[in-house]
This record gives structure tokens, sequence and C-alpha cells, in this order.
């Protein structure tokens, strides 16, 4: 591949990459938001007293890539060993994306999903790759449980 | 067919346990799907198609597991994981695992 072509590359991918990134970000954090009513825990008893509708087995998953450019500062990262920044963001997007998903998949907004599992896999061409991560899937999964709308306590 | 991820099931009494069961599935992606990953590589972000695929792939091999559960008599499976793992270049499996139970409704749900 010719110089100017990489260099070209790497800029595309550098802009519409990182915009791509921002905006699910905030998009990612306008949702947490939102969806605060319905926590998400790992912890297997259900921490209150309130009358139970229903439950449900629940789940979401993202596959999430990433830019060239960050694959080309990662790889450059790889001979400097440290912290690889550009995998971080890409396996946080993912798993807040998944947490999101599957709280989206419930029936109901008025519960809690307890029990939650956050696992990743990683996926696509490079999977079997052990040197360079491509894409990265996160799911997330979860038993929700309903209550009554207006139940004090 | 009840199913949750936790060792019991909230205001039912479990009678019997039926021992695992499990479904699991191994898809491939079409070329169609791979191209479009391929140019989303560039620029990064989510690949629908691929996430499709795996939802797709984990509703089948939960419906696998809930036939098996059905075939032993069990009304419900509880302590459900799902794990994921790429065997081939281009190939993931699904798998999702789980206890058969029988359940007594204290109240109905």
């Amino acid at each position: 591949m010719s110089l100017g072509l990489f260099v070209f590359l790497t800029l595309v991918a550098y802009g519409i990459g990182t915009f791509v990134e921002k905006r699910h970000y905030k998009s990612i954090k306008k949702r947490e938001v939102e969806t605060l009513d319905l926590p998400a825990v790992n912890i297997k008893r259900i921490p209150t007293n309130k009358q139970i509708t229903g439950i449900q087995m629940v789940s979401g998953s993202a596959v999430i890539s990433l830019d060239y450019f960050k694959r080309v500062v990662a790889s450059l990262k790889m001979l400097l060993g440290g912290r690889v920044r550009t995998y971080e963001s890409l396996i946080d997007r993912a798993r807040r994306e998944a947490i999101l998903r599957m709280k989206q998949s419930c029936k109901y907004d008025t519960g809690i999903i307890v029990n939650v599992r956050v696992e990743t896999s990683s996926i696509g061409k490079s999977a079997n790759n052990k040197n360079q991560i491509g894409s990265i899937e996160a799911i997330a999964y979860g038993t929700a449980v309903y209550f009554a709308k207006n139940d004090a306590n | 067919m009840l199913l949750t991820n936790i060792e019991y099931i909230p205001g039912k009494k479990i009678t019997k346990h039926l021992g695992l069961v499990s479904g699991s599935t191994i898809r491939a992606k079409n070329v169609g799907a791979d191209i479009l990953a391929g140019l989303k590589n560039l620029v990064g972000g989510e690949l629908k198609g691929y996430t499709d695929l795996l939802n797709q792939s984990r509703e089948e091999s939960v419906e696998r597991m809930k036939q098996q559960a059905q075939a032993l008599g069990a009304n419900a499976i509880i302590n459900i994981r799902f794990s994921t793992s790429s065997v081939a270049q281009g190939a993931a499996e699904l798998y999702a695992y789980g206890t058969a139970v029988v359940v007594e409704s204290d109240t109905e749900l």
C-alpha cells in the first residue's frame, strides 16, 4: 500500500471514527440517566419487599469495531507497552451499550434487573489472531423482576 | 416456560430438579454482511449486521434449550448462562445452558 493512501485512510478514519465515538458516548450517557429507574445489579437477592408482578430473562448485545487510526495507534502501543487507551474505549462502549440494550428490552420500566452478567468475546477476522483486536462483542444478561407500579416502600 | 439466571424463581417454589439442559448454534456470517463489516472496520463503530446475527443465533440456542427442557417435563429453567466462542474464522458458537426445574406457584405471576 502506498504511503499516500495509508496517510489518507488514517486521517479519514481518525476524523469519522472520533466523530462516531463522541456521538455514541453522548447517547450512552443520555440513556444511562433515562434508565435510572430500572437499575441493573449483579446481586442475586431481590433487594426489596415490593410485590413482584412478573419476571423475565433479558439480554442485550452490541458488536463494536475499532477504526483504522486506532488500530495503527494500538499496534504502535503494543511495541512500547503500557496503557492502550484506544482499546479501553472500544470495550467500554460495547459493554455500556449492551447493558442499555438489555434495559431497553424489558417489558415494563419499573423494576430491577438482578444477577447481571457481562461477557465479551472477540469476533470477526482477527478473532483467532492473538496479536490484535478487531471487533468486540459484549453481551449483558440478567433477570428482570417487575414490581407493581404504585406500591409504597 | 419461565427463564431466569438466578437460582430460584421469585414467587414460586421449586419442587424438582431435572438437571442441566443446553442449546447451541454455530453460525457463519454471510458475505454481504462481511463486506459491509470490512468497510465499517475502517471508520469504527457498531457492526449492526453482526449484532443482529449474534442475537438471532442466541435466541435460537435458547429455543433449543427450551425444547430440551420441555422434553424433560420441566416448566422453568433457572441459572441460565450464555457463552460465545469463535470456532473457526468467520463462524461463532453461541451456547446457552441452565438447570431445568419443575416449579409450583405460590402466587400466579
